[in-house]
């Protein structure tokens, strides 16, 4: 859990260029998709971002591991458009209250790919990016508020530690009469008993790592940066590809005919 | 380390303290946390800092670091505290403060910037930082030295207890401040720990010349490096005037030590050369007196409860991937142990050996890795050999364990309730919880909120709640961390005691004083060969 945290080992290319230009091309990215809602704009981008893994050091393995939340509520996303949007065109699937139509699938179909094109980036961006160095570039080139970005980054490392105390909690409680077997009703009820134990030792972890900071004179207006956040060549490429691959989105879908705003009614 | 370039080059201007008349109450307290101190220390001085726990030393460590929060929401200060004659709040940077745990002592996820971090808040220029980076690492001994050689974006979650105390001192260093103070700076660490942090200490301070005040029970460790030691006592705050003083003695090392011996045995500081009186085991006096009665079959010295076999132990758990199953890697296997009635087991050995996980496992909290743990029927009772597998109120009558933090344990808001939880659930034993009061000196706190104890009653309660539920087997993981000599003789005592009833006593310990106590049988762990074992498993 810790481990996962930090991108040692990971020597990728895209692990080098600067946090900041990659959050914008994928911004750029997100924002294109978010606009339209078809399939070519959706695919369009999805292949591109498949072809920039390995740049990022990702493998297929890892992306699962990371992102599978993401990628199961895509793929859900996609199933309950097909089945509850209105359906227009050949009815393909007809069970009870479910009915899935050419239009609906077409629909349904797009959702999931804008989802999947959507989130692979956030991934991706994740993967090789150490929060250290988003820290350092969101403070010093996004100006960003440095009380906020630094707090983020310090509780982010105790997310790790927490891991560990919940278990040694819910160990901790069994050791009092506290079970973790019984019925349902009974597991939610020492679930809800351990959560409050972890919140209660987050609280005072936090509460320290508040002092220990403040000791060492966090808090003030200004401050100094050790590691000063730059933007090099690299940075343009990547700026280039998240333009690139927008770009490819729109014009891919203008030239299908299927580009379509997402704020306009849906064609029949 | 002259530094020509800096305006100020060493730089460490040595901090004065000056407290007249000062007191605190924290919000929500009805009695101040300290009370009428006086005290003045002159620039590099080095002064520890002793008290029995409740005397306000935490406190004063945090107002002198400027911490300590506002005035007004409903906390009061009285009198005044100066460093330098200005108001600590004025002056970030002035002073470094080091805590007890070590994992909130570190900020930054790598080792070269979390030593930066305070001199970044300070506005150091780049270049500078890091040079003292470098500089604050040598003298704590992280960089080119025995004790450690790491590079600058090292993992800071992957460094002991010691090394985190370290990296936190030299985080202090970086600042360049006129005083440190250390809040029981070595509580949390093992032995070999202790030493690394406090002869880090002493060879920054030597250079640096800085004002040191340290908070810390066992006087042994910092005698020889300080040259006054300050004896603070709880002050009583009533309105009604007559208040004592907070500071109770004040003098050289040798003096204090000298003069003050019985007062600070009374205060239960750990005085250099002096174990606290405790209760003897009755096979070695025939001491009859035990007035404790565990379990329910009474004294039978020697019946075998609990033993281990070929036991590994992990924390984690397996993992599953696909169909397969990945069995965890063992920090320790092949163990055999058993547990006897009426008997002491001491599990020793370094940091990272696996002690407290073999406990844990004993102790029927976490599943073997392979091997088993067999409870005999004199102690299973009709649950089944297994404690692991023992549902919650089976394995609390059977087995009580108490964790080295106690707050882990705390379930209810309030000491009575924390005591009854046990025996409420059991539907017995509610006779003893009074008994347990009074034996554990808890009977003044019963309506206190568990979390706002001091340590010491921390500790006093996290046992008594697990022998409430009247185990015959108590397992302690580390229960004398951190601990004043006087809750240290009360718990050895009454282990020791509960031990000639015949309740089987298991601990976690770095503490040969305490091991020796209670007696029995020692099994040493060291740290598992990184070699072929955890390849072979971790092909898998």
């Amino acid at each position: 859990m810790r481990e996962a945290l930090t991108l040692r080992g990971n020597n990728a290319l895209l692990t080098r260029a600067n946090p900041l230009a990659k959050f914008v091309s994928v911004f750029l990215i997100t924002l294109v998709l978010a606009l339209s809602i078809d399939l070519v704009s959706a695919s369009t981008a999805l292949l591109g971002e498949l072809a920039l893994f390995p740049l990022a050091g990702l493998t297929v393995r890892l992306l699962w591991q990371r992102g599978w939340p993401l990628i199961i509520a895509a793929i859900l996303g996609g199933w309950s458009t097909a089945i509850l949007s209105a359906g227009s065109g050949r009815t393909l699937l007809d069970v009870g209250i479910w009915s899935i139509s050419e239009g609906s699938l077409q629909l349904g179909v797009g959702f999931m790919l804008r989802g999947l094109a959507i989130a692979l980036p956030a991934i991706l961006l994740m993967s090789c990016t150490d929060p250290t160095d988003l820290a350092d570039a969101l403070a010093q080139k996004a100006k960003l508020p440095h009380r906020f970005v630094l707090g983020t980054l310090a509780a982010l490392r105790l997310v790790g530690l927490m891991a560990e105390e919940w278990q040694t909690i819910g160990m901790a409680r069994r050791a009092r009469g506290v079970g973790s077997h019984g019925s349902p009703p009974q597991r939610v009820k020492a679930m809800l008993g351990q959560s409050f134990g972890l919140l209660v030792q987050a609280i005072r972890r936090a509460s320290r790592l508040a002092v220990t900071m403040e000791a060492r004179g966090f808090g003030g207006g200004q401050r100094t940066w050790a590691r000063e956040s730059s933007y090099s060549r690299l940075d343009v490429w990547v700026l280039a590809g998240g333009v690139v691959i927008a770009a490819a989105a729109v014009l891919a879908a203008q030239w299908a005919g299927t580009w379509h705003f997402v704020w306009l009614k849906q064609p029949n | 380390m002259p530094s020509p370039d800096s305006g100020t080059p060493a730089a460490v201007r040595p901090a004065a303290i000056s407290a007249q008349g000062w007191g605190w109450r924290h919000a929500g307290r009805t009695t101040q946390a300290i009370h009428a101190l006086d005290l003045d220390i002159r620039p590099g001085e080095r002064v520890l800092l002793l008290g029995p726990s409740g005397a306000g030393k935490s406190t004063l460590l945090h107002a002198l670091a400027g911490v300590l929060g506002e005035e007004g929401d409903d906390a009061d200060e009285t009198g005044s505290l100066l460093v330098d004659g200005v108001s600590p709040k004025a002056q970030r940077g002035r002073a470094g403060l080091m805590q007890q745990d070590p994992e909130t002592q570190v900020v930054l996820s790598r080792l070269g910037d979390d030593v930066a971090f305070g001199a970044e808040n300070l506005c150091v220029p780049r270049e500078e930082i890091w040079k003292r980076v470098g500089e604050a690492l040598d003298d704590v001994g992280l960089r080119n030295s025995a004790s450690g050689n790491f590079a600058l974006d090292h993992p800071t979650s992957a460094l002991s207890g010691g090394q985190k105390q370290r990296l936190a001192l030299a985080g202090i260093l970086a600042m360049r401040p006129g005083l440190i103070l250390l809040d029981e700076p070595t509580a949390n660490l093992d032995p070999a720990g202790v030493l690394e942090v406090r002869d880090a200490v002493g060879r920054c301070l030597d250079k640096t010349g800085a004002t040191l005040v340290v908070v810390e029970h066992r006087v042994s460790v910092w005698k020889d490096l300080v040259d006054r030691i300050v004896v603070l006592q709880p002050g009583s705050s009533s309105s009604a005037g007559g208040s004592t003083p907070a500071v109770l003695l004040d003098g050289d090392p040798e003096t204090v030590l000298v003069q003050a011996r019985d007062m600070l045995i009374a205060a239960g500081v750990w005085v250099p050369g002096y174990v606290p009186a405790t209760r003897p085991r009755s096979g070695t006096a025939a001491g009859s007196g035990a007035g404790f009665e565990a379990g329910s079959s009474g004294a039978s010295g020697g019946e075998l409860l609990l033993a281990t076999r070929e036991l590994a132990v992990s924390r984690e758990r397996s993992r599953r991937r696909g169909f397969t199953t990945i069995p965890p890697l063992p920090v320790q296997s092949g163990l055999d142990a058993e547990v006897l009635a009426g008997q002491a087991l001491t599990i020793t050995g370094p940091n990272g050996a696996g002690k407290s996980t073999f406990a844990l496992t004993l102790a029927g909290l976490l599943a073997p890795v392979s091997g088993a743990v067999t409870a005999a029927v004199g102690l299973s009772d009709g649950a089944g050999t297994d404690p692991f597998k023992w549902k919650a109120q089976q394995l609390i009558s059977r087995i009580g364990t108490v964790f080295q933090e106690p707050e882990h344990q705390f379930v209810t808001g309030r000491v009575l309730d924390e005591l009854m939880f046990g025996p409420k659930h059991l539907g017995h034993g509610e006779e003893r919880v009074d008994e347990l009061l009074e034996r554990l000196r808890l009977r003044h706190l019963v309506d206190a909120n568990p979390y706002t104890l001091s340590g010491g009653e921390k500790r006093r309660l996290s046992v008594a709640t697990v022998l409430a539920a009247h185990p015959r087997v108590l397992v302690l993981d580390e229960p004398t961390f951190g601990q004043d000599a006087n809750t240290w003789a009360e718990l050895a005592s009454f282990l020791s005691e509960l031990l000639d009833a015949g309740t089987s006593v298991v601990s976690v310990t770095h503490d040969r004083e305490f091991s020796s106590v209670l007696g029995g049988t020692e099994m040493r762990l060291e740290p598992a060969l990184r070699g072929g074992a955890r390849q072979e498993a971790g092909a898998a």
